[in-house]
């Protein structure tokens, strides 16, 4: 065993263990802090993979932005702990059977069908370096220019869509 | 060194945990917050592979789907809170009619 491999499957299992921490926790902000150590070991993974600017990206954005909103949300509406609903009794233990097979199918594929020989190593110190990230901005305001400037308008469409949707309610009050 | 693989697996499971969390939730938020698990998943796929043949088509993607899961909690959360304003609730179960 070397030591990426150790370090490798120590973080993994923090991060299964926390997403199913988020899955069964009864608190939702609970859930929301459970997903965030989630994003923070992806973050982890994403360096150790060699893309540290993902990994920023991914904690300010993800960890940062999006978990906020998220509490945020939670305790406006103080949705903590929904009371349980009848449903349908047998929906949990049919999606639990239906969510074990689908992981255990896809992993004996992926360990059968697309077996691949290749190993990812820990990166070494000059790829690791601005060059990198020099490479990378090169490669996203040429190749991928176009889709970096629909990404902007999206964000600017969600951006007036979610005030959209709160203004229509103060015109209606008021 | 790690095989690829080992990635992929790891990605693989927390997407069906992911998946597991919108069908047994019942709260729309820990859904939301299931579908951001599948979508990491999905870019952990991503980088994994990056890695692997030295490209950073990879990793571009996943900054794209970052931007898109930004924009789609904004929509998802502004949509949450006024279906609670006008129903008083957020429990799945209630949001059966397209009129609020």
């Amino acid at each position: 065993m070397t030591s990426d491999l150790i370090v490798f499957l120590v973080l993994s299992l923090v991060a299964v263990a926390s997403a199913l921490g988020m899955l069964f926790s009864r608190n939702a902000v609970y859930s929301a802090l459970f997903l965030v150590l989630n994003f923070v070991t992806v973050a982890v993974f994403y360096i150790l993979l060699g893309a540290p600017f993902i990994a920023m990206t991914q904690i300010t954005v993800y960890a940062g932005a999006i978990m906020v909103l998220f509490l945020f949300v939670i305790m406006l509406l103080g949705a903590e702990s929904l009371p349980p609903s009848e449903g349908l009794p047998w929906q949990k233990p049919l999606a639990i059977l239906l969510a074990i097979i689908l992981a255990a199918e896809s992993v004996y594929l992926i360990f059968t069908r697309a077996r691949s020989n290749a190993v990812v190593s820990m990166p070494e110190i000059a790829t690791n370096s601005m060059d990198n990230l020099r490479e990378m901005s090169a490669m996203l305001f040429n190749q991928y220019l176009l889709p970096f400037e629909v990404a902007s308008v999206l964000l600017l469409v969600a951006m007036v869509g979610a005030i959209v949707l709160s203004k229509h309610e103060k015109v209606a009050k008021g | 060194m790690v095989p690829v693989d080992y990635y992929i697996v790891l990605s693989a499971i927390l997407f069906a945990v992911g998946a597991l969390g919108v069908l047994i939730r019942r709260n729309p938020l820990i859904m939301f917050m299931s579908i951001e698990l599948m979508l990491n998943a999905g870019n952990l796929a991503f980088v994994a592979f990056a890695s692997v043949y030295k490209s950073f088509s990879g990793q571009i993607f996943v900054f794209f789907v970052i931007a898109v899961a930004a924009a789609e909690v904004a929509v998802g959360l502004a949509l949450i809170v006024e279906i609670f304003k006008s129903k008083k609730s957020i429990n799945i179960d209630e949001m059966n009619s397209l009129k609020g």
